[in-house]
């Protein structure tokens, strides 16, 4: 049974992403229990890799901060173990697919099973390769988040129609980061999802600002950010906590108003 | 099981922003391999360009001094831009001008393959950018300038490590934001597929080449081929015409460092563990928790921690043995066949020279073992000088 799709029952969502460990794992727990509390419908934890080839630079010094702190994917687990005591919000996880090869797939769902993860993100499993995890994944209730892209055109369908959980929709060419412009005709992508799934689909890559929130949260059923929360940990680190809880609370407005 | 695979090896790992752009070069090379113009062009590129085909040599004071196997060289150090990324790039770049790209752009270690990919861009009148670590753009500052001379903007490349694996990296990036009129030519037999099978199908002109000339001169098949092994290009171009040969060994020359019981080395198949990164299962120097491990070589075109996926299908089936050799092997090697052969090669090609030292006395006059020269080492000069304590910079 899929939960990372409970965050679209109550209306558009707005989720929310930071890397899991930057600057430290408590800090980590802090910041996810206050975005959940100024109404992140979803929260994203990535999980830091040397090597994150679908990132933009603000992620990429956050996978190095964490690194060079020690997180491990275990760390991360507990992580998750801890906040699923104090809240039921869907949680995922953002990696890349050596990260979960490495651990053995089957140990990897069992573990995320067992601690209450909902779900897997994986920018680096396209359809083709998926079959060697989803399976495994789908017996231990673990969504694998499917993304669709702007060049994903006569895609679109296939990918959609074995989705499980949500859909991504990536906005934009090239990798994570925020953006002053989106230009992909989104309208048009989502219109090919919805004839393919009845599962919900929010748009990320590029998102930063509430009127950006609300016109993707417009097209589609919400809207990721990432980026532009881990640019206010970038800044102010350990005291990130009300900065964070404001653009939140902004954000989620925002995406209840479209 | 997707496509492209050797054994468990390969696949296509890679963002869906570039899955039909990879499709589309799978279509387009399944299409152009087999046209008689495109092979027609490619050829004369080779011959008339390139250099090709490039000499057998047999290295007759090298046997003579170890007193084993005749020695032979196959000198890809003596194609235009000075090494055996050249077969590759050509190919490539008259693929991309033919599925109408006006744009390619490459990762480059050492600089060769920058290199290489520069010239085809110019000659081809593609618009080029290379990507290339902070450390090896300190490393091999002349092939950074050579580039620029050759029309091509070079991005030195600050993340990670700072060496090859972060500059594919920045290249993988780079495709995903700009794929409609780029390339991106892969400079090894890595990646997701079709690059191991384009790259290793260019390069293969080595094998088909030297298997010809031994026959011509030797009237037999050579007892072993060896050739140092990163990605992993010029060893597949040099195994892969043998490799129905069974009784021909097949040696690739990792990259061990200041040794494999240290942390400084990049011997993927003596260390590494099988892994999925830069678009391809294979195998890789990583952590328990899949970490990529910076790796070291006094190489920059070996300092890399995976090794394309049909290596790692010939290390499981056996096909191919896959040996560490030190950086003081290699410099022992680059002086050797300097004083011995008059010929001062990469320092990357220095691995299997350094091999070929310790295993040419288990073989008589009677056999031949083929060494492949991979590049020329003018651009190592310096460096070996300062691994010497003598202290010179470019």
């Amino acid at each position: 049974m899929s939960r990372s799709k409970n965050a679209f029952d109550h209306g558009k969502a707005f989720s929310a992403f930071i890397t899991g460990g930057d600057p430290t794992i408590e800090k980590s727990e802090e910041f996810i229990l206050n975005m959940v509390d100024a109404g992140a419908d979803l929260i994203e934890i990535g999980v830091p890799f040397s090597d994150p080839i679908a990132e933009g630079v603000v992620i990429q010094d956050a996978n190095l901060r964490a690194l060079s702190n020690g997180c491990t994917t275990d760390d991360l687990f507990e992580l998750v173990r801890r906040v699923r005591t104090k809240t039921d919000v869907p949680i995922v996880f953002l990696l890349y697919c050596n990260s979960v090869f490495k651990y053995g797939y089957d140990r990897f769902c069992a573990k995320g099973q067992e601690v209450g993860l909902d779900g897997l993100i994986i920018p680096d499993l396209p359809f083709e390769e998926k079959n060697e995890l989803a399976p495994i994944a789908a017996s231990y209730d673990m969504d694998i988040i499917s993304l669709i892209a702007p060049t994903s055109e006569d895609r679109i369908k296939k990918i959609a129609a074995d989705s499980t959980g949500f859909v991504y929709v990536v906005s934009s060419m090239g990798v994570t980061g925020v953006r002053s412009e989106i230009k992909t005709d989104l309208a048009s992508m989502l219109e090919s999802i919805r004839e393919a799934t009845d599962n919900p689909a929010a748009i990320g890559f590029g998102i930063s600002t509430p009127e950006q929130a609300k016109k993707m949260a417009g097209i589609a059923d919400g809207a990721i950010v990432g980026s532009a929360i881990v640019k206010i940990i970038a800044e102010h680190g350990a005291d990130s906590t009300p900065y964070i809880v404001d653009y939140v609370k902004s954000m989620k407005a925002a995406v209840l108003e479209a | 099981m997707s496509k492209g695979r050797f054994g468990v090896h390969g696949g296509q790992y890679i963002p869906e922003t570039l899955m039909n752009e990879i499709i589309n070069l799978e279509k387009a090379y399944e299409f152009y391999k087999n046209d008689p113009e495109f092979n027609a062009e490619l050829d004369q590129l080779l011959k008339e360009y390139a250099g090709r085909p490039s000499l057998l040599y047999y290295a007759e004071n090298m046997s003579k001094d170890l007193g084993g196997a005749k020695i032979y060289l196959k000198r890809e150090d003596l194609n235009h831009t000075g090494a055996h990324k050249i077969n590759n790039v050509l190919g490539q770049c008259l693929l991309a001008k033919k599925m109408g790209k006006t744009r390619v752009i490459a990762e480059t270690g050492a600089g060769q393959h920058g290199v290489a990919t520069a010239t085809a861009a110019a000659l081809m009148g593609l618009e080029c950018e290379i990507f290339m670590g902070k450390e090896d753009t300190d490393r091999q500052a002349l092939n950074v300038y050579r580039m620029e001379l050759l029309g091509a903007k070079v991005h030195a490349v600050t993340t990670g490590t700072m060496t090859l694996k972060d500059a594919v990296n920045d290249a993988m990036r780079e495709w995903t934001s700009r794929v409609n009129d780029t390339l991106y030519v892969l400079g090894s037999v890595m990646g997701p597929h079709p690059f191991p099978t384009i790259v290793r199908d260019f390069q293969s002109v080595i094998s088909k080449e030297a298997r010809e000339q031994i026959l011509d001169l030797e009237g037999k098949l050579p007892k072993a081929v060896m050739a140092c092994v990163g990605g992993g290009s010029n060893a597949a171009g040099m195994f892969y015409n043998f490799v129905e040969d069974e009784n021909v060994r097949l040696i690739g020359c990792e990259a061990a460092g200041h040794g494999i019981h240290t942390e400084k080395h990049a011997a993927t198949i003596a260390k590494g563990t099988l892994g999925i990164f830069h678009g391809m299962k294979s195998y890789f120097c990583q952590d328990e928790y899949g970490q990529i491990a910076p790796v070291y070589s006094i190489s920059a075109g070996l300092d890399y921690p995976g090794i394309g996926p049909e290596h790692a299908n010939w290390h499981d089936t056996g096909r191919a043995e896959y040996v560490p050799v030190t950086d003081e092997e290699a410099v022992a090697a680059f002086e050797y066949l300097a004083r011995t052969e008059g010929i001062i090669c990469a320092i990357e090609s220095a691995h299997a020279v350094a091999h070929a030292l310790k295993v040419a006395k288990e073989y008589t006059p009677e056999d031949s073992i083929i060494i492949c020269l991979s590049g020329r080492g003018d651009k190592d000069v310096a460096a070996i000088a300062r691994y010497r304590g003598v202290q010179i910079y470019e």
